[in-house]
């Protein structure tokens, strides 16, 4: 069948034509059926075996590093400390000769006892461990079996299909010159896809079910901009494709030459832009597209890919980095917002868990992670302009914890004399109407507000984008959300605080006037759209922002909004008709 | 023989980064360099050995070498676990 459509949530935004590829990593199988070598066979085969992961693993170290991946390659050396292991070697040295196992065999036995006794371990983090015992094991029996370990993922113009991605994958892909990736989960803030944009690779994810409807070989059409998926394209649709992806291309070349121009309207009202980011590879984008500073330094990474929760020392490190980077500039470093679709490593069973056990609350009652990450913050602010924002915040009480925390690590510090910003600003995430409605109180307490709109969208309307049955309702321009948007602003003002907006709602075009029109004081989003909006904003006036927000607030539905504002954005900007009109299904 | 105690001061124990250190700067001695914790003995050459000893903040461990350079390896160890805190701070 000719031009099937299927559409996701867009993640890198440029378009990319190519052949599909379905990606699905092997799992190996642990019995053989080599016959048994002499016991000296054995021991060789086994050596050589160990020595090619040596190999291999350092270099995957090495790549690790180039990408700015230090946490990722920090746990490739437990796993080279593991292969060096005296107890290991001795060990399978022993079943190799004394029991006359197979090289192979002596392997997987040893790892079955390793493996349990790790999981008797009390201490989760380290009893999680075995996942790297498991990978060695894994690597060892592929080098035994002369199989490759480190397929080619994909060649050069291929579009990938996977449910997911992990980092080193994609890593690879994008030197085997992958064009595009389409995953079935995930979201734009999903490590690979964050990846994917660093590395100029077409991102559409989360699309439901694609995989099924796709064979390996089919032309496939990738539009990061708009979501849009096309399985086997017509001539007609092909074309039309190959020309947004030039014209795209040629606008956004033209944006890029302006990245550095002020986000300035034309009766000269000014706000700030800056970079949402999260991890080491994207450090040098925030001057690349001519980000303010890092509106929001997202920080799970650091404890989603390390498999183990990173000390204080290893924060400190990746903060002062970003913080060196963007100074004198701001970087506002949000604490760790893990919980809901977004699962700890010990794992917590709950029946709603987007209503449940996250961010703020998970933190305030883990304090021993929260106070290291805290302090993390504090001593990289000694040299930097570093501010702290706290997600999923929903009660004027938490708050003030936080703040008392605070002020005992300050304590602590100076005790030690160890310096930080005295004045550090400290702010909270609007995701939860009752920030809005509670923001005079909170007021008192924090510095600044940052409003994240997909979660205020979701807790606002009551539904979870992820749910396909009710997902058309999810929008981030319903007006109840613009209100409470409006809200936050007047108040925060009122009590001479400033206010953010960090959410997705910042790189969506039609959203920059009602933004402008309400008065924030800056937007942080992904670099990649940066140079785009400071364009449009450019373009613009303050006062007909604020006339164009009168407008909207009278309309009643979120599907009028956004019909309404792309009208008008589209009378203004022709040249954004391929960014702002998706392609029609045929 | 030279031994002697150390307490794990670090917030997050002996954990993956901590252990790595740590079996590489017991690697570095020629002495044979043991931990030991709640009588578990293990090879402080060992990651795998010194992961299992799960030790957390506050755990007494005692640092035990045999060889010509026990004294230095021991002292450096208690150096790594009590002054330098794994560099964590």
């Amino acid at each position: 069948m000719k031009n099937k459509i299927f559409r996701g949530i867009p993640a890198s935004p440029s378009i990319a034509i190519g052949k599909s590829f379905i990606y699905s990593p092997k799992e190996i199988v642990r019995s053989s059926k080599r016959k048994k070598g002499e016991v000296a066979e054995e021991i060789v085969l086994f050596e050589k075996a160990r020595h090619m992961a040596l190999r291999q693993l350092r270099c995957l170290k090495v790549e690790l590093k180039k990408a700015h991946d230090p946490v990722s390659a920090r746990l490739i050396d437990v796993q080279l400390l593991f292969l060096q292991d005296p107890l290991f070697l001795n060990s399978v040295e022993k079943r190799i000769t004394s029991r006359k196992e197979s090289a192979e065999e002596a392997v997987v036995n040893f790892s079955e006892g390793l493996e349990k006794d790790f999981r008797d371990i009390p201490n989760s983090y380290i009893a999680e461990r075995y996942l790297d015992v498991k990978d060695i094991v894994d690597r060892l029996l592929k080098n035994l079996r002369n199989e490759e370990t480190d397929t080619e993922l994909g060649s050069f113009g291929d579009i990938m299909i996977a449910e997911s991605f992990n980092a080193s994958e994609v890593l690879q892909m994008s030197k085997s010159g992958v064009v595009g990736l389409i995953a079935e989960k995930g979201g734009r803030t999903s490590h690979f896809a964050i990846l994917a944009e660093a590395l100029n690779i077409s991102a559409v994810v989360g699309v439901n079910g694609v995989a099924e409807n796709i064979r390996s070989g089919d032309e496939v059409i990738v539009d990061g901009i708009s979501g849009v998926i096309v399985i086997n394209p017509d001539e007609d649709t092909k074309r039309r494709f190959e020309r947004k992806k030039e014209e795209t291309a040629a606008i956004q070349k033209k944006f890029l030459e302006q990245k550095d121009l002020p986000a300035t309207t034309i009766d000269g009202y000014s706000i700030d832009i800056s970079a949402n980011i999260e991890l080491p590879i994207e450090l040098p984008f925030i001057k690349k597209f001519g980000a303010k500073g890092v509106g929001l330094l997202r920080t799970e990474f650091l404890f989603l890919t390390s498999e183990d929760v990173p000390d204080e020392k290893e924060q400190y490190d990746f903060y002062l980095k970003v913080a060196e980077h963007s100074y004198p500039d701001y970087v506002i470093m949000r604490t760790l917002d893990l919980g809901g679709d977004k699962v700890f490593k010990t794992k917590v069973q709950e029946e709603n868990p987007f209503l449940g056990w996250r961010g703020v609350r998970f933190t305030l009652a883990n304090q021993k992670i929260f106070k290291a990450q805290l302090r993390a913050m504090l001593r990289a602010s000694a040299k930097g302009n570093v501010r702290i924002l706290i997600p999923m915040v929903s009660q004027l009480e938490e708050i003030i914890k936080v703040r008392d925390i605070i002020e005992e690590i300050k304590g602590e510090l100076k005790a030690k004399g160890i310096a930080f910003d005295e004045n550090i600003e400290l702010g909270a995430m609007v995701e939860i109407p009752s920030v809005p409605l509670m923001a005079d109180s909170f007021s008192e307490i924090v510095d600044f507000f940052s409003i994240g709109t997909n979660d205020l969208t979701q807790y606002t309307l009551a539904v979870d984008r992820g749910n396909k049955k009710i997902s058309s309702l999810f929008d981030q321009l319903d007006p109840a959300v613009i209100a409470l948007m409006e809200m936050t602003v007047r108040k925060a003002h009122h009590n001479n605080k400033w206010v953010g907006v960090c959410g997705d709602i910042a790189a969506d075009i039609v959203a920059i006037p009602v933004l402008i029109g309400m008065e924030v004081d800056e937007l942080s989003l992904p670099p990649s759209f940066i140079p785009q909006v400071k364009n449009v904003i450019r373009g613009l006036s303050l006062k007909e922002c604020k006339e164009l927000l009168k407008r909207v607030e009278k309309k009643g539905s979120a599907k009028e909004v956004r019909e309404f504002l792309k009208e008008e954005m589209l009378s203004r900007f022709p040249s954004l008709k391929n960014i702002l009109v998706e392609v029609e299904d045929d | 023989m030279f031994k002697k105690d150390a307490e794990i001061v670090n917030s997050l124990g002996i954990h993956a980064r901590p252990a790595s250190m740590l079996v590489k700067l017991a690697s570095a001695f020629d002495s044979k360099v043991e931990l030991e914790k709640d009588d578990v003995k293990v090879n402080a050459k060992s990651i795998m050995g010194v992961l299992m000893l799960a030790s957390e903040q506050g755990d007494k461990i005692t640092i035990i070498a045999e060889g010509k350079d026990e004294k230095k390896a021991v002292n450096s160890l208690v150096e790594l676990i009590e002054k330098r805190k794994f560099d964590e701070e």
